[in-house]
């Protein structure tokens, strides 16, 4: 529901929308992009990063919320911990219980191998599930993986790593096949043709749906599958430290029971960590879109065990979170909503940025209209953002394409009383995604051996800035190929010592480099109590 | 839209909690630090599946914690699991028809059409009548029906035939998509063009191009029209 002066905004946006309808935007020139980037992009704020201290990265920049968590000591004590009780001995444990996790699962097993799948929370809950607009794949005959490719390289600014934009691309056609195959409900034409439209940097109409519920329908076939596999599941245990033996190889890890605080030891020939991103550091104090336990748990668990990272310093802000009603604020507005022809208009009714430039710069943009032009709109907690004109979706498309194509982003509104095929809705942007992550090779394996990575929490995929459509398809991609990459090891490679040395020599480092700390990381949950009362806790027991 | 309080009872508890809060703000706020009950926290995940009554109304009414905004005199309860069946069976084994339901789900004919289902899905989806469309064999419909689901289980929670809807749901989806919908061609003909090899030489020549090779060529690439 709109307040009065909200109403009023919401006349003059109307007022424009015959004259915006026709009216041509085209993109940006590189130079006016770059310039933009630098003045308003929240990457480009230097006072709101650091360079670490310690590690293989060390010298890099990264936001202060993920350097905090870096520069900190492991939850567990290597001097006094006992690993000589073996609780679970697996080929391959697959640490993370979204799409990546479920995907490496799946084909760690079809390759042959035991597989314990471990979990923050329920397998499930994770950011696949909340992806609505769509998986990109170059399979029309319009279109090319070398036509993606360069779209993947030139959204990324040139800095992706080639070989793992060649593995994405290559294999997009044949992982839309497979989650056919496994049972996923892709919006199709009555003959079977994939109905595929744009995204933000696309050149091709390339991106393929499942209404808007596109990661959940994939992330439920996902578990769905895994579930009736001999693979086992346990959820609402985390790994709290990885494993190695004393040549640095990962053995294995360590799980926290998050309900009984118990640990047990697992043995794994080969580990695949796909823990997802960090939306839940809340970088620069922006709301965000991901799910609750986005910490960046599997990053910081890979970097103390000696694993580098590539491209911390660049987060992906979602150009349209929910800037209004505050019950939903940084929420995520699919980008399907402007590739459908929704248009970002300012407080003066006027479009003010081609819809579909890449997320940074329509990020930059809108944050430029709020701050330096100040012609954003200002919601009862004095929040402020631009109003995405969604009645043209009706306009254009006809009436209903709105249930029809966007019925989650239509039902979030309507739960509070906002008719969004009447009404425009106000965006802001929102923390989304991490691009950048621990570095990888075309298989998946990290620097160290014995351990995979895949997803979100793996960098270098997108460069410095992922398309919409890209991460759904790199999950499933790295995902698969990480899960096949460590059953092959795990048919090479007996059971190792399990230690923790890296740990100590972390702890070391630290000390070293004067790096005095009582932090503790990975974060594991977010902490949302309100201050008054976080002052006046008793702890009980040790 | 003032910050007054409200009083809401978690669990019988009494709490004093802003309006404007949703139900899982509002145990956040009250100083619950939420392990089980919590998700994605924008709806879409379905972990946080909430019952509860309001003042003076003798009814059960449900949402999702992460979507529903709290009332003065609200007493709640999160149901965050619920003990639920999932039958293990291989898809590919599966032909999309009411026998393949029954067979992984006999329980579905016992459904006494009481529509309880329907009433207390925070999606607002027709559940007993996806439940009746699985059950009559067309699988079609019930896989359109059910396609929101979010698996949260409060359909379970109350169905007096103790049927697990969304694991009848999520079969009806894989089979329908598998087995009715028509497969996309061009995919297939992709991939066998992934497989012979044909686009190995142009990516490996963008592999080895330089920045500003690359820079110029897509800078300069056609885009398909809206």
């Amino acid at each position: 529901m709109y307040t009065e002066a909200m109403r009023q905004s919401i006349k003059i946006l109307e007022g424009t929308r015959a004259f915006r309808k026709t009216q041509e935007l085209g993109l940006m020139s590189p130079d006016e992009k770059a310039q933009l980037l630098r003045d308003h992009h929240p990457d480009y704020k230097g006072e709101q990063q650091r360079e670490l201290r310690v590690g293989p990265s060390r010298g890099d920049r990264a936001p202060h919320e993920i350097a905090d968590l870096i520069e900190a000591r492991s939850l567990v004590d290597p001097e006094d911990f006992d690993l000589s009780r073996i609780d679970h001995d697996v080929d391959v444990l697959v640490v993370g219980g979204g799409g990546a996790g479920g995907a490496a699962a799946l084909l760690a097993r079809e390759s042959g191998a035991s597989v314990l799948l471990a979990t923050k929370l329920r397998f499930g809950d994770a950011n696949t599930m909340m992806a609505q607009g769509g998986i990109q794949a170059a399979d029309k005959s319009h279109d090319s993986p070398s036509i993606h490719y360069l779209d993947v390289i030139g959204g990324g600014g040139f800095h992706n790593d080639p070989a793992l934009v060649r593995a994405l691309v290559i294999d997009a056609p044949k992982v839309i096949g497979w989650l056919e195959e496994m049972g996923v409900m892709f919006d199709k034409e009555p003959d079977g043709t994939m109905v595929t439209i744009h995204g933000g940097g696309t050149s091709r109409k390339r991106m393929h749906s499942a209404r808007d519920y596109s990661g959940g329908d994939i992330m439920k076939v996902i578990r769905d599958e895994v579930l009736n596999q001999d693979i086992e599941v346990i959820e609402f245990s985390p790994v709290v430290e990885l494993l190695t033996d004393g040549k640095g190889r990962c053995t294995g890890a360590i799980l926290y029971n998050m309900e009984t605080q118990e640990y047990s030891i697992v043995r794994a020939k080969a580990t695949v960590i796909a823990t997802g991103g960090a939306g839940r550091l809340h970088v620069q104090g922006f709301p965000t879109t991901n799910h609750y336990g986005a910490t960046a748990d599997g990053l910081v668990l890979a970097y103390r065990a000696g694993c580098e990272l590539a491209f911390m310093d660049t987060i992906q802000y979602h150009p349209t979170g929910a800037a209004y009603p505050e019950q939903i604020v940084g929420q995520l507005v699919t980008e399907k909503v402007r590739g459908l022809g929704a248009q970002l208009v300012n407080g003066e009714g006027n479009r003010f940025v081609y819809e579909l430039e890449t997320r940074d710069a329509e990020s930059a943009a809108i944050i430029r209209e709020c701050t330096e032009r100040n012609l954003g709109v200002v919601t009862p907690s004095g929040m402020r953002g631009v109003w995405l004109d969604s009645p043209l979706i009706e306009e254009i498309h006809g009436s209903g394409t709105i249930q029809r194509l966007l019925p989650a982003m239509y039902r979030q509104y309507e739960r509070f009383e906002i008719d969004m095929t009447a009404d425009p809705i106000l965006v802001y942007p929102t923390q989304h995604y991490q691009n950048g992550g621990i570095v990888i090779d075309d298989q998946g394996a990290s620097q160290i051996e014995g351990l995979y990575v895949a997803g979100e929490v793996a960098g270098g995929v997108h460069g410095r800035n992922r398309l919409m459509g890209n991460s759904l398809l790199d999950i499933v991609v790295f995902g698969r190929r990480a899960g096949a990459a460590a059953a092959l090891r795990a048919k090479e490679t007996v059971p190792g010592e399990l230690g923790l040395d890296h740990v100590r020599r972390y702890h070391e480092e630290l000390e070293k480099n004067g790096v005095e700390t009582t932090r503790r990381a990975p974060m594991l949950l977010p902490d949302y109590r309100p201050d008054e009362l976080k002052s006046h806790l008793i702890t009980i027991g040790s | 839209m003032e910050d007054e309080n409200v009083t809401i009872y978690i669990m019988g508890k009494r709490y004093e909690v802003p309006t404007s809060l949703t139900i899982m703000k509002a145990m956040e706020h009250a100083g619950y630090r939420l392990v089980r009950g919590c998700g994605c926290r924008g709806g879409f995940c379905g972990a946080c599946g909430t019952v509860y009554r309001t003042k003076d109304d003798y009814k059960l009414k449900v949402g999702l914690a992460c979507q529903t905004v709290v009332e003065d005199g609200m007493h709640l309860t999160q149901i965050p699991f619920y003990p639920a069946n999932k039958a293990e069976y291989d898809i590919e084994e599966l032909d999309a028809n009411i026998a393949a339901v029954l067979k992984q789900y006999p329980e579905v004919a016992r459904c006494v059409s009481c529509n309880t289902c329907t009433k207390i899905c925070p999606q607002d989806i027709q559940v007993m009548d996806y439940v009746q469309a699985a059950l009559r064999g067309d699988i079609a419909k019930a896989a359109d029906i059910s396609f929101d689901c979010l698996m949260c289980g409060l359909c379970a929670s109350r169905c007096p035939a103790e049927i697990v809807q969304y694991y009848v749901g999520v079969l009806c989806r894989r089979l329908y998509a598998r087995d009715i919908a028509p497969r996309a061609q061009h995919l297939a003909d992709r991939v066998a063009e992934v497989e012979s090899g044909k686009f190995d030489e142009e990516i490996a020549a963008l592999m080895g191009a330089g920045e500003k090779d690359l820079r110029k060529r897509y800078n300069e690439r056609d885009i398909e029209p809206k």
